[in-house]
């Protein structure tokens, strides 16, 4: 599990550094720093789901968004962003569910792109616009614009609507024969 | 995690009372959501629409997840576990929701192990069961063509839990319903048999699609004070997607007459087919055999 090097514990503030604000910010970076399971190469921070933390009557609340309605790895985020916080000793610690508004895959930060791309698992490109009305259907690929995380190539071509898990879809580069992994547009 | 062994990881005491079964500590997936109901709305018809979509989820996922070790391919394997685990947790949220909204404060486990198959009140499209791989595909494209125009309109709820849902159960449907309208396609415009097993596929289906359309009394109570959709407006979108899919396809849309209920009474009134109890006999027997079992 990866740890922030600046971690700052609550035993190690001294009384007068401890104010609400101060409580927070190393609240923040214990949560943030928390990976995920599925994952591991990314945080919280990185997916985009950490969305809050407040200080409710000396009680941490951490609020996070799910990314899909049935992802297990959910469970042991909160889990773990729960236990490390209270190791650190921040308790009480309550981790709250915020399902509006619902998680996008452009809500992955710019660093957690880098990260993926570095574990040969494709980012995700731009979310597709979500209007009020009917959803598109899709009956074919389009030409696919994704990059292979190997060679670089955009010669790729979907191969599995569904990898090993439901974010992913599974490509082969035409170029390095490689295949990976791809985060969906969500 | 770091255990020497297999048996070590398995065996280890888990310390902090999170468990993965029914029973207690599981975490609730409204966790710090406010699910006050809205003022002006009926609590205990919120609750029971919130079981119509959460019982449609939760069916139609364990009969994808009864796939699992018998797809043809293991890509479409991975693809089906992936969908019933979507269905799966937005059942979770629904049938939560419904435990808050009718103040029992039931829990999801309570109404997915804990009730009897008169209660449940899915479309009875969503237990039937799968003669072949086509028919997983034609239901799954049935099922998510319908749902998706469903829950698109949900977003606009005046429940704002329900609104919340269906955004995200959106962005999750659009992949299933693209999914089997890519393999309907393959299937009925393939080779000659593949194309009979669509045919085949699509006549077991139609029965059950009338029943989609027509509103309880609640939902169009609910659907008059902006909180749900009345099905019967979904009909033209469905049948304008389904008739993209099936010209690709080279597939008709068999005429049928729907599938009557038992004395007008179908699925959402709690009636339904033969399959419907050993379906619910392999989702609730462990949990009713040993209630206060967790692992």
């Amino acid at each position: 599990m990866v740890t922030a090097p600046e971690t700052i514990t609550v035993e190690a503030m001294t009384p007068e550094a401890a104010t609400p604000a101060t409580i927070v910010v190393a609240a923040w970076r214990i949560a943030e720093s928390v990976a995920d399971p599925e994952l591991p190469m990314l945080t919280l921070a990185d997916l985009g789901i950490l969305r809050e933390i407040t200080l409710e009557d000396q009680r941490i609340v951490v609020s996070l968004t799910p990314t899909y309605s049935g992802c297990p790895a959910m469970h042991e985020m909160r889990r773990d962003v729960h236990e490390r916080l209270s190791a650190a000793g921040f308790g009480p610690v309550e981790v709250r569910t915020v399902l509006s508004p619902a998680w996008s895959t452009d809500w992955i930060s710019p660093e957690g792109r880098r990260k993926l791309a570095a574990a040969g698992i494709a980012p995700p490109q731009a979310a597709p616009a979500r209007s009020a009305g009917p959803i598109p259907l899709t009956l074919s690929s389009a030409p696919s614009a994704i990059s292979c995380p190997a060679c670089g190539s955009r010669n790729t071509q979907r191969t599995a609507a569904f990898s090993g898990t439901a974010c992913k879809d599974l490509f082969r580069c035409g170029d390095c024969a490689e295949p990976f992994e791809h985060i969906k547009e969500f | 995690m770091g255990f020497d062994t297999a048996y070590e990881a398995i065996s280890e005491e888990h310390d902090t009372g999170h468990r993965w079964a029914f029973g207690t500590g599981f975490t609730d997936p409204l966790a710090g959501v406010d699910t006050a109901v809205p003022a002006g709305v009926d609590g205990i018809d919120l609750a029971a629409y919130c079981l119509m979509l959460g019982d449609d989820a939760l069916i139609m996922s364990h009969r994808l997840q009864q796939w699992l070790a018998r797809a043809p391919e293991l890509e479409e394997e991975a693809a089906l576990a992936n969908i019933a685990l979507d269905l799966l947790g937005q059942a979770r949220l629904l049938l939560s929701r419904a435990g808050k909204a009718d103040g029992t404060d039931r829990t999801e486990d309570d109404f997915a192990f804990d009730r009897g198959e008169r209660e449940f009140r899915n479309v009875r499209i969503t237990e039937i069961t799968d003669a072949d791989f086509a028919s997983v595909i034609a239901r799954l494209l049935v099922f998510s063509t319908w749902r998706l125009a469903l829950l698109a309109r949900l977003r606009a709820s005046a429940d704002p839990v329900l609104a919340a849902v269906a955004g995200q159960g959106v962005k999750e449907i659009t992949y299933h319903r693209d999914y089997a309208a890519q393999w309907l396609i393959r299937l009925g415009d393939g080779t000659e048999y593949s194309h009979a097993r669509a045919v085949a596929s699509l006549a077991a289906v139609t029965p059950y699609v009338t029943e989609l359309f027509t509103p309880t009394e609640t939902e169009a109570r609910l659907a008059a004070a902006g909180v749900a959709v009345n099905p019967a407006e979904l009909r033209g979108e469905f049948d304008e997607v389904l008739a993209q899919v099936l010209s690709e396809a080279a597939l008709e849309w068999p005429e049928s007459p729907g599938l009557a209920g038992v004395s007008g009474h179908t699925g959402r009134d709690g009636i339904h087919t033969e399959a419907m109890g050993y379906l619910l006999a392999e989702l609730q027997s462990v949990a009713r055999a040993l209630p206060e079992a967790t692992w």
